[in-house]
C-alpha cells in the first residue's frame, strides 16, 4: 500500500487583477491570478513546494525525486536532478522528468505509487510545477496561473492511502505547444470543452468509480482539474458531485496552474480533511486520470503544512500591466539588450568612412596612407592632418595571410589576409577564391559584402576578391 | 630607463605554481592560494598579513580588479594592484613588483598571476564578433600572418613548426604541474586539426586555468645564494595588421625589448651569456621567430638550428624546459610568472627530470595582443 506521506505548495505572492490586465490599477478583492515574477519559474516554484513538503522530515529518507512541468526551461538537461541538489538530497537518489501533458503532475503521483508499492522506492517526491504563458491580451493570459505543489510518497506513516485510479489516453489537439512556441495555444474553445475536456473527465471519474464500486457521493473532497470556472462548474454537475465535497477551484485567485492544478487542489482536499475521508483527485489532459484516497489517522499527526492556505494568504499586487510583460519578458523588444549590444551602433556610426565607405586616410605631412583613420599618423607621427581616400575603387596586394578554421561560416576555411592598398594596411577577408590559390603578392578588388548578423541586424563590410582580368 | 636601475637590486626568494588545467572544481581563489602559499613557504614567510608589503597582481580574464587576489588571500591594509597587458600579462605584473622595491618603496612584495578562461564555457579563445573588421579575430589568426611570409622566404614549414611541438609536449611530460603529459609524433603533429593555417592542434598553446606566484624582496636582504633580477622589461608595439610596411619575418616588440633588457643585464652575446630560456610559444612559430628575435640565432636560421636540437633539453640552449604554453598551459595572466617559476627552478638546479646543466643566466619572454606588447624577464646569480 502507499499513499502521501506530506504535502507542500508554493504559490508566487505576486497577484496579477484583472483590472490591471485591462490597463488600469489593482482594485482590492476584484479578481486576480497568481504570476511567477521574473525571478520565479518552474523549478524555482518547485523547489519552495518541496522544501515545504520536506519540513520536519528527513532529506536523507527521499530514494527519488519525479518533476512534473510543460514549462521546465531547459529541452535537454534535468529539472529533477537540480531540484535534488537544491534541496540536498542523497547522491544515489533515482530523478526524473514527466513533461508534455497537464496530466504530468498526476502521472508523475501515479508512478511514485507504483514505485512504493512495489518496493523500488521506501519515499518519492513528487514535484508539480508550472508558469505557463497565455498570449498578452487573450483569454489564457487571464485564465492561467502559476504555483506548484510536492507530495512526499512513501507507505509508512502515510496521511492518505491510494485505493485505485483508472486513466485512459486520448488523441485530441485541443491545447498544445510546439517548438519555440512561447505561448500556449488552444482549438475551439466549444470544442476543447465539449469533446476533449468534459467527456473526459466524466469518462476517467466514471472509470474510477466502476471499478472501486463506489459513488460521487462516496467522496468528502473531490479535486477536479478543470480548464475555466465554467467547465469546471460543468464538469462537477455532470459526475453528481455535492457542492460542499466540490474543492473551491480557485479561479479569479490562483488560475489554472497547469501541471501543478490538480496537484494545488489535492494539497487543497488534505488540508480540510479528517481522518475516514474519502478524497477524489482528477485530472485532465490527452486522456483523463483518477484516483481515490483514503485520509488515515495519521493526518492529524502531521505539523501544519506550508499548502495552499498559508500561500494564498500571501499576495503582493501587481502595479501595472507593463511591470508584468516585463517581468515576464512580454514587453515589445525585439531583441534583449544584451543580443542588442554585440555591436554597438555608436561604433558603427562613428566608424561608417572606414567600415562603410571604406576610406583610408592620406597623411598631409608625409604621405603615407593608413586604414583606419586615426588622430596620429603611423609613420611620422603628425597629428590631425588628412584627407580621407576611397580605397574601394583601388587595387591592393596580398601581403600575408592565413586560412582560419574558427569563423562562422558555412564554407570553411575563411581566407584571411592583411591587403596593402597603396602603402595602407587592412585586415581583409579574401572570397571568391580557394586557399590553394591564395599567393603573397597577389592583386585583388574590392566587393561590398554582409559580414555577420550580430545584434540581430545585417553589418556590412568590404571584402577583397581577386582582380578580374 | 637608467639601464642600471634594476640590475641586482632585487631578489626573488620564492616562487609558487599550481597545477595547470581544466580546474573545473577550482575557483580563481583556490588557485591564487595554492600558488601563493606555496611561495610563501618557498620564501620562508610564515606571516604573509604582516611581511607582505604590497601585491601585484595580473589576470585578463578576471573582471573582479585585484581585490580577487587581496580577498583570496586575506591580504588588507596595503596596496594591491592589478595589471593587465594581454599575454605579458604576467611579466608585466612582475616587472610593475621589481620596480617597486628598486625604487626603495617596499622591502618585500608578492606576485600573482592567474587566469580562469575555462569558465567560460569556451574551449580556446573566444572568436569576436564584436564589430566588422578584423575579422576573425582569433589570436592563431593573429599570429599565423607571419607564416606564409616567412615560408616564402627563408623556406621553412610545417615540419618545423612540428619539431617544436614534438620538443615542448616532451618536456611537459617532465614538469609536475602541466596540463598536458603526452609525447607525440610528427605524424601525430600533422594529423592534428586545422586551427588558422599552418596553425594545428598541436602548434598552438594549451588554454588552461592556473595560477603562479612569486615573492621577491630586496637583494641585501635575501641571502648570498639568492636569485637576483638582472633586467626586466615591457615593450609596446604597433599593430601589426595596419602597421604600414610590417614586413611580417618577425614580431617588433620582441626585438626591441631584448635591446632594453640585455642592456640593463649587460649582455651583449645573448647567444653564448644566455643558458636557459622560457619564451612564448602561444603558436609553435612563435617559438621560432623569437630564437631569432631573441638573437639567439641569424634570421632565417631557425630550421638548421631546429633541426640540431639545439633548444632541447639536451641542447645547448633549452628552450621552454618544462613544456612551454603549449604543454604546461596558457592561464595568460599566469604565464609570465609560470616562466620565473621555472627559471627559478632551473637555477637553482631543483628541476629534476628536467633539469639541464645548471645555468647562470635564464631569461623569460611573452609576446601578446596582435601581438603588441612583450615582456622579458632575465634572472641570474649574484
Amino acid at each position: 500500500m502507499a499513499g502521501i506521506v506530506s504535502y507542500g505548495a508554493y504559490i508566487p505572492p505576486t497577484r496579477l487583477g484583472f483590472s490591471v490586465i485591462g490597463g488600469g490599477s489593482p482594485k482590492e478583492g476584484g479578481p486576480e491570478r497568481a504570476v511567477a515574477w521574473n525571478d520565479e519559474d518552474a523549478v524555482t516554484m518547485g523547489v519552495s513546494a518541496a522544501v515545504n513538503s520536506l519540513r520536519g522530515f528527513d532529506r536523507t529518507s527521499v530514494d527519488g525525486v519525479l518533476f512534473a512541468s510543460t514549462t521546465y526551461p531547459f529541452k535537454e538537461k534535468q529539472g529533477a536532478a537540480l531540484i535534488a541538489k537544491a534541496l540536498d538530497l542523497r547522491r544515489d537518489v533515482r530523478t526524473a522528468d514527466i513533461s508534455g501533458s497537464l496530466r504530468a503532475g498526476t502521472d508523475a503521483l501515479r508512478a511514485a505509487f507504483d514505485s512504493v508499492a512495489a518496493g523500488s522506492a521506501k519515499r518519492v517526491l513528487v514535484v508539480a510545477s508550472d508558469a505557463r504563458l497565455g498570449a498578452p491580451g487573450s483569454g489564457l493570459e487571464r485564465n492561467f496561473g502559476d504555483g506548484a505543489a510536492a507530495f512526499l510518497v512513501g507507505a509508512a506513516d502515510t496521511i492518505a492511502d491510494e485505493q485505485g485510479s483508472f486513466a485512459f489516453a486520448e488523441e485530441v489537439v485541443d491545447v498544445w505547444r510546439t517548438e519555440g512556441d512561447a505561448f500556449v495555444h488552444t482549438w475551439e474553445e466549444r470544442f476543447v470543452v465539449q469533446q476533449g475536456y468534459t467527456p473526459g473527465i466524466v469518462e476517467a471519474v466514471s472509470g474510477l468509480l466502476a471499478k472501486l464500486e463506489l459513488e460521487a457521493s462516496s467522496f468528502h473532497h473531490v479535486a477536479l482539474y478543470g480548464p475555466d470556472a465554467r467547465s469546471h462548474a460543468g464538469a462537477a454537475r455532470a459526475l453528481k458531485v455535492d457542492g460542499d465535497a466540490l474543492v473551491a477551484p480557485l479561479f479569479g485567485r490562483l488560475g489554472n496552474a497547469g501541471v501543478a492544478f490538480a496537484p494545488l487542489l489535492l494539497v487543497a482536499a488534505l488540508e480540510a480533511a479528517k481522518p475516514g475521508e474519502r478524497i477524489l483527485l482528477a485530472n485532465y489532459g490527452d486522456g483523463g486520470e483518477a484516483t481515490a484516497f483514503s485520509v488515515g489517522a495519521h493526518i492529524e499527526k502531521l505539523e501544519p503544512r506550508r499548502g495552499l492556505a498559508f500561500n494564498l494568504g500571501r499576495r503582493r499586487s501587481v502595479a501595472s500591466y507593463g511591470k508584468y510583460l516585463k517581468a515576464r519578458n512580454l514587453d515589445a523588444t525585439e531583441y534583449d539588450a544584451g543580443t542588442n549590444q554585440g555591436l554597438s551602433a555608436t561604433i558603427h556610426f562613428r566608424e561608417r568612412e572606414d567600415e562603410i565607405a571604406f576610406k583610408a586616410q592620406k597623411c598631409a605631412a608625409c604621405g603615407s596612407l593608413q586604414f583606419p583613420a586615426q588622430r596620429v599618423c603611423e609613420s611620422c607621427y603628425a597629428k590631425d592632418d588628412f584627407e580621407l581616400v576611397r580605397l574601394s575603387d583601388k587595387i591592393g596586394a596580398v601581403v600575408t595571410f592565413t586560412f582560419d578554421f574558427f569563423f562562422p561560416t558555412p564554407d570553411p576555411p575563411t581566407i584571411v589576409t592583411i591587403t596593402d592598398v597603396e602603402g595602407a594596411r587592412v585586415h581583409l577577408q579574401l572570397v571568391n577564391i580557394s586557399a590553394e590559390e591564395v599567393r603573397p603578392g597577389m592583386p585583388v578588388e574590392f566587393e561590398f559584402r554582409r559580414i555577420h548578423q550580430v545584434g540581430g541586424r545585417p553589418n556590412y563590410y568590404w571584402k577583397g576578391v581577386p582582380r578580374a582580368e | 630607463m637608467r639601464k642600471d636601475a634594476i640590475r641586482d637590486k632585487v631578489a626573488v626568494t620564492g616562487v609558487g605554481c599550481c597545477q595547470f588545467g581544466e580546474n573545473w572544481d577550482q575557483s580563481p581563489s583556490d588557485m591564487i592560494v595554492d600558488a601563493a602559499y606555496e611561495a610563501y613557504a618557498d620564501a620562508g614567510i610564515d606571516e604573509p598579513q604582516k611581511q607582505i608589503d604590497a601585491v601585484f597582481t595580473g589576470s585578463i580574464y578576471s573582471n573582479k580588479g585585484p581585490h580577487e587576489c587581496s580577498d583570496a588571500l586575506k591580504l588588507f591594509g596595503k596596496p594591491v594592484t592589478m595589471v593587465s597587458n594581454y599575454c605579458a600579462t604576467g611579466t608585466d605584473a612582475f616587472r610593475c613588483g621589481v620596480m617597486s622595491i628598486a625604487a626603495g618603496l617596499y622591502d618585500t612584495v608578492l606576485i600573482v598571476g592567474y587566469d580562469k578562461p575555462k569558465d567560460r564555457g569556451v574551449s580556446g579563445p573566444t572568436v569576436m564578433m564584436d564589430r566588422v573588421r578584423d575579422l576573425p579575430q582569433t589570436p592563431a589568426g593573429w599570429f599565423a600572418l607571419c607564416a606564409a611570409t616567412y615560408f616564402q622566404k627563408y623556406g621553412a614549414g610545417r615540419e618545423d613548426l612540428g619539431r617544436i611541438a614534438i620538443k615542448n609536449m616532451h618536456n611537459g611530460t617532465l614538469a609536475p604541474n602541466s596540463f598536458l603529459k603526452r609525447e607525440i609524433t610528427m605524424d601525430d603533429y600533422m594529423k592534428g586539426k586545422m586551427i588558422s593555417w599552418p596553425f594545428g592542434l598541436f602548434d598552438s598553446a594549451a588554454q588552461t586555468d592556473g595560477a603562479s606566484a612569486a615573492v621577491i624582496t630586496r637583494a641585501d636582504l635575501a641571502g648570498s645564494d639568492a636569485i637576483l633580477v638582472k633586467g626586466v622589461t615591457v615593450i609596446a608595439g604597433p599593430n601589426p595588421q595596419k602597421d604600414p610596411g610590417n614586413d611580417f619575418l618577425s614580431w617588433k616588440p620582441t626585438g626591441w625589448a631584448a635591446e632594453d633588457v640585455y642592456a640593463q643585464a649587460g649582455i651583449d652575446d645573448a647567444a653564448n651569456q644566455i643558458d636557459v630560456a622560457q619564451v612564448h610559444d602561444c603558436f609553435s612559430l612563435t617559438e621560432l621567430l623569437t630564437y631569432e628575435d631573441l638573437g639567439f640565432i641569424e634570421k632565417g636560421s631557425a630550421k638548421e638550428h631546429i633541426a640540431d636540437g639545439k633548444f632541447e633539453l639536451t641542447g645547448d640552449l633549452p628552450v621552454n624546459t618544462d613544456g612551454g604554453l603549449k604543454a604546461f598551459g596558457h592561464p595568460t595572466g599566469a604565464t609570465g610568472v609560470r616562466m620565473i617559476y621555472e627559471n627559478v627552478q632551473q637555477l637553482r638546479g631543483n628541476a629534476g627530470p628536467r633539469q639541464i646543466k645548471v645555468p647562470g643566466i635564464a631569461l623569460s619572454h611573452n609576446i601578446g595582443g596582435h601581438p603588441t606588447a612583450c615582456g622579458i624577464a632575465i634572472l641570474g646569480k649574484s
